[in-house]
């Protein structure tokens, strides 16, 4: 380990990352930097190799190629015990042998840090996560919250370069998760370290990442801000992956520029822009509209010159509250759609079997090649 | 009307439980102390009292018996947790499936044949004319045939070897338990082989070991046919001096006596391991 | 169901055969290995229509059985004669012989009249005699010809190489090589304790010379075969069938007299089979059957003219075991006084437990 890449861009970068398992590979190709005090999340479904990948960051699964770095210098061979990075396990994995003190000043004890010392920095960082003067109490003694804290007390008080989050939590009751998503932001800024975070919720990642990358089969789809992926994923995959969104499989009946013409299998036509690939009339697409981008109206000419613009009847109303959708039906195709309701108190009168109009913009419809 | 029915039916279920604790256990125990409280005086003549006892504590080679006994028990425990637990640990930790299955089976083996063929097998491995002295021979570490047998050694190894699997089972069961993000935590978080082993494998394998120890300690301190078969002219074995007591010296009273003295002192052994590793009987054994 | 039926009534049938005969009994046998062979058992059932169960067992473990049932649980036992007294002053577990219902012209009389003296209590007899043996040296004459008498086992050019009992015979036989009678203080305990601590020095001095002491018959043949031990106190049907396959090891008869014993017939106090016990007894103190039983066992019976149909090679192994000058120095165990056993148990367990 020299220290030449010192003053290196980033905290934690990977290089064409590879992991073979009998026969199948886990991780594929995987590069990506990240810069000091980002908090950087890995969202994609289970059995994307998200794990895989993480566990290759904490050392206990060595690449099969490629090269890994922190601050810089090469981790390949470097044993999990010896590497700058602190892990958060899904399940905390808190030492249940142990009190709080004894389980935070862990690493510390193996670190040969004198007794005095090791006291003071527990009680320190067990104050930075909100947890003063609980030192003397045993695991079983804390909440939910509570244990999710100290699981990252016990990290940080070693001050890693990295600190590694494996779906922390998955465990928590839906109230915990919303409160400890906004508190792990806030921990984050506060100790200013390089956080990775891996998750199949798109919710958490999206809150509280800097950078998120959405893996899927292995391999990295897109990455970029919560922003970015949500208004402009590039495939196909991370369009209906992040977000919720109404999807069509259509042929492209022409093409202009990144404008298209598409018509559905049940008939209904659809203007909407390609944004990666070059289309060309009989191409098959797969075609995403966010169900918040689809305006509704008692009236056609409300719309103005809007691109897309049909009838549907109301076949069902999900409602919950700021989140309540209808399911409708397009009057010409038959297709279903699924579209957010404004809170603006318009349609609060909204019944099953009105017809109503439907409206959304070329630039929202989202259209990519089938199959890629 | 329900509520008699299911006492009816708890009745029912214990007394099984009941009758085996009374008639084979309690019973048995009240004869043999009756037995242990008269005294010889004459010829068929016998009055109450503590004589018999007594005896243990005025005849220092019936106390030194004890005291080697209960000291080569010790010995023999440690030894069998010190080898069974790499073995419970790779059979919990290190394999799955198939593999576990048959490396428990493999630990089951000895039990497939009775304690006394067990016992001449490693008479027959350890003698002067054996195989083991014989292959040394052979291999050129010995000039001249060795005795193996006889010994205080040889003892330990029988033990070691008949006490294996009371001590392998409750380890597997409990590093079973242990889950495997704790090591690796540890790991993590700096931890090395040994710190893994003093900080978060052994305080959780406690229970294991304490009950293990517990199991095999009153197994190897109750063993008759290993010390007495493998031993040599030095190796009393207090069930030998019971053995002798009740059979080749018809002194039945002394021997139910030394029968209670094993059951107490061996209790107060115990007790003070579970004092001493501060467990408690209902943690260890009630898993 | 059919099959359930028809036992049972076979079982009631067998029930009532046995009923009206009134003779076919169960004979429960306490007794030593080789002391009722198979062959004479099925000859003694078709004979006699009685069945016989045999229980192979040693003189203290009858004596535990049947102490722990109070003379119950077997109908005829055959502990040796110098055990009997003792333990049915002890614990009561005999009922006297009724000599009417044997037949005394089929024992060899000094031997019937010996061992009637040894066991009786009062005027009730408790023991007539079957087999006798003797006790000795078994010696590897080519590596251990030396070895004539108990104390050689002691002796710097077979150390290491020796084993014997620890038990009571052993004692006996070292005071006899050191030139002590015990027999002649067996009522005399002073007398007896004083014997004792001799015997006791020599032994915890001899106790470097010892491989280990032996317990079983198996063990001791066992280590002579493969010459881990060259010389042995033990039984000389031991050292006769291991001659047989090893010429160069034999009984040897100490020059301070073998210990002769006798292993009788005894009646348990509450066994329930007499008529088979004593039909048993008579059966097989018949020359040819007793001849069958020494090929068996290894050791000549008390029946009269039993030795006539023996075995040459046995007959001359014993021959040349016991010129007449040694058969003449035999010494034939008395009755074990109570309570001598404890105190030779005390010197066994100190010698057991010297470093």
């Amino acid at each position: 380990m020299t220290q030449t890449d010192a003053d290196a861009q980033f905290d934690l970068e990977c290089r064409k990352l590879n992991k073979d398992f009998s026969g199948f590979r886990a991780v594929k190709d995987v590069s990506f930097g990240v810069p000091k005090g980002t908090f950087f999340s890995i969202l994609g479904p289970s059995g994307c190799g998200k794990t895989t990948l993480l566990r290759m960051i904490a050392g206990f699964q060595e690449a099969s190629s490629g090269d890994l770095l922190i601050k810089g210098n090469s981790m390949i061979g470097v044993p999990p015990n010896k590497r700058p990075v602190s892990m958060v396990f899904q399940h905390l994995a808190l030492f249940p042998m142990m009190d709080i003190e004894a389980n935070v000043g862990f690493g510390l004890r193996q670190r040969g840090v004198p007794r005095e010392e090791i006291a003071k920095r527990v009680e320190t960082v067990l104050a930075r996560v909100g947890l003063p003067g609980v030192g003397s109490r045993q695991i079983s003694q804390l909440s939910g919250g509570q244990k999710q804290r100290v699981a990252i007390a016990r990290c940080m008080v070693l001050e890693p370069d990295v600190l590694l989050l494996d779906e922390p939590l998955g465990a928590l009751d839906l109230k915990l998760r919303e409160h400890m998503k906004i508190e792990l932001k806030t921990l984050q800024s506060e100790f200013n370290t390089t956080f990775v975070y891996i998750t199949h919720d798109q919710s958490e990642a999206l809150v509280m990442s800097d950078q998120i990358a959405v893996m899927n089969h292995g391999e990295f789809e897109q990455v970029g801000s919560a922003r970015e992926l949500y208004y402009a994923p590039n495939t196909a995959f991370v369009a209906g992956f992040v977000g919720e969104a109404n999807k069509f499989t259509a042929t492209v009946d022409a093409a202009f520029g990144d404008a298209v013409t598409l018509v559905t299998q049940d008939g209904m036509e659809l203007k909407g822009i390609s944004p990666v690939a070059k289309m060309q009339k009989g191409d098959k697409a797969e075609v995403f509209v966010r169900p918040e981008a689809v305006r509704l109206a008692t009236e056609a000419d409300k719309f103005g010159g809007i691109e897309n613009l049909n009838t549907g009847i109301v076949e069902n109303i999900l409602f919950n509250g700021a989140n309540s959708h209808i399911i409708l039906r397009e009057e010409k195709s038959g297709g279903e759609m699924n579209v957010a309701i404004p809170q603006t108190g318009e349609f609060r009168d909204l019944n099953k079997g009105d017809k109503i109009f439907i409206g959304w913009e070329a630039a929202q419809t989202r259209c990519y090649a089938a199959g890629a | 009307m329900t509520q008699a029915q299911s006492r009816l039916g708890l009745y029912l279920l214990m007394t099984p439980l009941m009758l085996w604790l009374l008639l084979l256990i309690i019973v048995p125990h009240i004869g043999m102390f009756l037995v242990s409280i008269s005294v010889k005086t004459g010829v068929r003549q016998y009055v109450t009292g503590l004589g018999n006892y007594m005896v243990f504590f005025t005849e220092p080679l019936y106390w030194n018996t004890f005291a080697r006994t209960a000291f080569m028990s010790i010995a023999a425990t440690f030894l069998t947790l010190v080898v069974g637990f790499p073995v419970a640990y790779y059979i919990a930790k290190l394999t799955r499936g198939r593999t576990k299955t048959t490396l428990f089976l493999m630990c089951l083996i000895p039990f497939w044949v009775s304690e006394l063929v067990r016992t001449f097998g490693w008479m027959i491995l350890l003698r002067e004319t054996g195989i083991f002295s014989s292959f040394l021979q052979y291999i050129g570490v010995l000039s001249g045939p060795v005795e193996f047998l006889y010994n205080d050694a040889a003892i330990m190894i029988g033990l070691v070897y008949t006490s294996m699997l009371f001590m392998v089972v409750p380890l597997v069961t409990t590093l079973d338990s242990l889950d495997d993000s704790y090591i690796e935590a540890a790991y993590d978080l700096g931890g090395n082989g040994i710190s893994i082993l003093r900080e978060i494998i052994i305080p959780h394998a406690m229970p294991g070991i304490v009950s293990g120890c517990i199991v095999v300690f009153m197994l190897s301190l109750g063993n008759y046919l290993t010390p007495i078969l493998l031993g040599g002219k030095d190796s009393l074995w207090f069930t030998g001096l019971i053995y002798s007591q009740f059979i080749t010296r018809f002194n039945w009273e002394l021997g139910s006596a030394f029968g209670f003295l094993l059951l107490g002192l061996s209790s107060a052994i115990v007790w003070a391991g579970l004092k001493l590793s501060r467990q408690s009987l209902t943690d260890t054994v009630g898993r | 169901m059919n099959k359930i039926l028809s036992s049972g009534i076979a079982l009631l049938a067998a029930g009532v055969l046995s009923a009206s005969a009134a003779q076919a009994e169960t004979l429960r046998l306490l007794t030593w290995g080789g002391y009722a062979p198979e062959n004479v058992v099925a000859l003694f059932e078709a004979e006699t229509g009685h069945t016989v169960e045999v229980t192979k067992s040693n003189n203290e473990e009858m004596v535990a059985k049947l102490r722990a049932t109070n003379g119950g649980g077997f109908d005829l036992a055959q502990p040796s004669q110098d055990r009997i007294a003792g333990a049915q002053a002890e614990f009561d577990i005999y009922k006297p012989i009724d000599l009417s219902k044997i037949d005394a012209s089929q024992f060899i009389p000094s031997m019937l009249e010996a061992t009637k003296g040894n066991t009786m209590i009062g005027s009730d007899v408790y023991g007539v005699p079957h087999v006798w043996g003797t006790s000795g040296l078994v010696v590897n004459t080519a590596k251990a010809g030396q070895v004539k008498d108990y104390l050689d086992l002691c002796d710097a050019s077979v150390a290491g190489k020796v084993s014997y009992r620890l038990k009571r015979p052993t004692l006996i036989g070292f005071a006899f090589s050191m030139g002590l009678d015990p027999f002649a203080a067996y009522n005399d305990e002073a007398a007896y304790k004083d014997i004792l601590s001799q015997v006791e020095a020599k032994l915890i001095e001899c106790k470097s010379n010892v491989k280990t002491y032996w317990g079983g018959g198996d063990e001791i043949k066992n280590l002579l075969r493969s010459g881990e031990v060259v010389a042995a106190m033990a039984w000389d049907t031991g050292g006769w069938s291991l001659n047989a396959d090893d010429a160069d090891i034999t009984f040897v008869a100490p020059t301070a007299g073998a210990l002769g014993w006798i292993d009788t017939f005894a009646m348990p106090k509450r066994g329930r089979a007499d008529e088979a016990a004593y039909a048993w007894i008579n059966f097989v103190m018949q020359p040819e059957i007793a001849a069958m039983i020494t090929t068996a066992a290894g050791n000549f019976t008390a029946s009269q003219g039993g030795d006539a149909g023996v075995d040459e090679a046995l007959k001359a192994r014993y021959q040349a075991s016991f010129p007449q000058a040694a058969i003449d120095n035999i010494k034939w165990y008395p009755t074990v006084p109570a309570n001598l056993e404890t105190l030779e148990g005390a010197v066994l367990d100190r010698v057991n437990a010297a470093k």
